[in-house]
């Protein structure tokens, strides 16, 4: 199946049942969910549903077997060279607040963990607290007036003491990917893993996790096509084996006697309980469903959209870019004020308008501070966006303009 | 919806600006910040025999907010604790879309906001500063009256 970017709203079902008009362009939130994965969804919940690992009876067998079908679809669509490097988690904030459980062990008192000014919440606070359960010092790599990474300042900051540097793949707020390879070099040369929120990273095509350098890679179904409430933490299978599982019970251990746990080969020893078992599959099913399509077209598809969109904008009278007014080195994800007038307005106008876009910072903070706003309206593309989208919403921004300011 | 949201009246009291930003001679200072979209109030109150004399407060937020700052400017001079509570309650009472407590008739204006529960909070905000101050301002009070009887 290859079907062509022309009928992809046809593959997702919102669009034909949400009031008309309905302008989707809060995808880096949460994007839609196609057929495929709410088929999978739904045969799971109400034709064939059972537990995992366990079962012995037809129905739990044939449900793990769709289960480990889905941990193939991911590591092929995410590029990872076993399955195994899956791990299931409720989400992206799971996966990095296990990926920060699982690495705490490494820390000591003194020793380093580095950020970015740039990182969403969810790769910045389960590292502060790592640093103070551990007495390790965290420290943030700075960004540029338009918000990119300085990595130029990598060395200045990377030092023996460097146990992990946890880095945004794409940010949420600007869309600009973080060149990640030479992170990785130099965060290896100096003994420290790299971990990565990628949560923005899979919703914009199939990629290699390998050849991005890092050893840690999260993200979420649910800005990827796929259902709420599953995610993934992606483990380079060297470290597999030597990670302490992050929460204990049943489904992650080999043996377990009143003295001690011996526990399960990865990656089910980092699932313990039982996974959102229908998510997973919807994931799994929006990972092939994806694979299938024309990333070539789709990818060119958005960066005409973001052409079109960064160059409306910038036309605009009162609207300010908060990031680069390019579309090199970034996804379709655009951040903008309109001065005078707060972004919960903005976005409060345009719903009358049926479009759909968060205002608010985004959780980053940080990066708000660093460009010196509080908040932001956001923008930001899906393969089923068109041009009548960003059309729609040049249109509801002059309106708006026009009425509150 | 937003049309009715963005009535004349919330319009014109988010563009009142407050009489004062800050007081020299602040008993009470609150700073309240709506974890939704990182918008601030800051209220700070002088006060004679425990009621509000003077109230300055500097807001950084939505059209909704600032309207709501700038009713608790209006409204709040005079008032004790007793008062600020029943002005909360009518707030409280305009976001769960009943009727209009009849001693806060401005409140009304607020009404379309009732329909739409993420913006709930931008309203709240000042009135919860308000109320925290005044009710730690009287906290303070009853332990330093507590201390002074056991001394």
């Amino acid at each position: 199946m290859n079907p062509g970017v022309d009928d992809l709203k046809a593959a997702f079902p919102i669009f034909a049942s949400a009031p008309r008009p309905f302008h989707y362009l809060d995808n880096a939130a949460t994007s839609q969910i196609c057929r495929p994965a709410l088929e999978a969804l739904l045969r799971f919940e109400g034709q064939e549903r059972a537990n995992v690992k366990r079962g012995v009876y037809r129905l739990a067998d044939a449900a793990t077997r769709a289960y480990e079908q889905a941990r193939s679809r991911i590591a092929a669509y995410i590029g990872a060279s076993k399955p195994r490097e899956i791990v299931f988690t409720s989400g992206a904030t799971l996966a990095l607040n296990m990926a920060a459980h699982l690495l705490e062990p490494r820390l000591g008192r003194g020793d380093h963990i580095l950020v970015s000014v740039a990182e969403h919440h969810s790769n910045l606070v389960p590292w502060q607290m790592a640093a103070e359960r551990r007495g390790a010092r965290l420290t943030a790599l700075a960004v540029d007036r338009e918000g990119r990474i300085r990595i130029a300042e990598l060395e200045r900051h990377l030092t023996a003491r460097t146990r992990i540097v946890a880095l945004t793949h794409i940010s949420n707020v600007t869309g600009l990917i973080t060149d990640l390879r030479p992170v990785a070099e130099a965060a290896h040369r100096v003994g420290a893993v790299l971990v990565v929120d990628g949560a923005q990273g899979p919703p914009h095509g199939p990629l290699l996790v390998r050849e991005l350098g890092c050893d840690l890679y999260a993200f979420s179904a649910h800005k990827m096509f796929a259902a709420t409430g599953a995610g993934v933490l992606w483990i380079r299978e060297e470290l597999l084996d030597e990670l302490p599982p992050f929460l204990g019970g049943g489904e992650m251990v080999a043996r377990v006697t009143i003295p001690q746990t011996r526990y399960a080969e990865a990656p089910r020893r980092f699932e313990a309980g039982t996974p959102p078992i229908g998510p997973i599959l919807a994931l799994g099913a929006a990972a092939e469903w994806l694979m299938g399509l024309d990333w070539t077209v789709i990818r060119g598809r958005e960066r005409a959209l973001l052409d079109k969109l960064l160059h409306e904008l910038s036309r605009l009278s009162g609207v300010r870019l908060v990031g680069p007014c390019e579309s090199e080195g970034r996804v379709g994800i655009v951040a903008f004020v309109v001065d005078g007038v707060h972004p919960h307005d903005v976005c409060q106008m345009l719903d009358q308008l049926g479009l759909c876009l968060r205002g608010g910072h985004h959780c980053a903070q940080p990066l708000m501070d660093a460009f010196g706003v509080e908040a932001t309206v956001r923008a930001s593309l899906a393969p089923y966006n068109d041009e009548e989208d960003i059309d729609a919403l040049v249109e509801g921004l002059r309106w708006t303009i026009r009425r509150l300011r | 919806m937003s049309e009715e949201l963005y009535n004349r009246q919330i319009l014109e009291a988010a563009r009142e600006r407050p009489a004062a930003e800050t007081l020299a001679d602040a008993d009470v200072r609150v700073d309240k910040d709506n974890p939704l979209c990182g918008d601030r109030v800051r209220l700070e109150l002088r006060l004679e025999d425990e009621r509000i004399a003077q109230l300055a407060h500097r807001t950084r937020g939505c059209l909704l907010t600032r309207a709501a700052s700038a009713m608790v400017a209006r409204f709040a001079v005079g008032y004790g604790l007793e008062e600020v509570r029943l002005l909360r309650r009518a707030v409280e009472r305009i976001l769960a879309g009943e009727d209009p407590d009849p001693r806060w008739p401005e409140l009304a204006m607020f009404r379309p906001v009732a329909g739409i529960r993420s913006r709930h909070d931008c309203v709240r905000l000042p009135f919860v500063a308000l109320a925290e101050a005044l009710e730690g301002a009287a906290a303070r009070t009853q332990d330093c009256g507590s201390a002074s009887a056991e001394d």
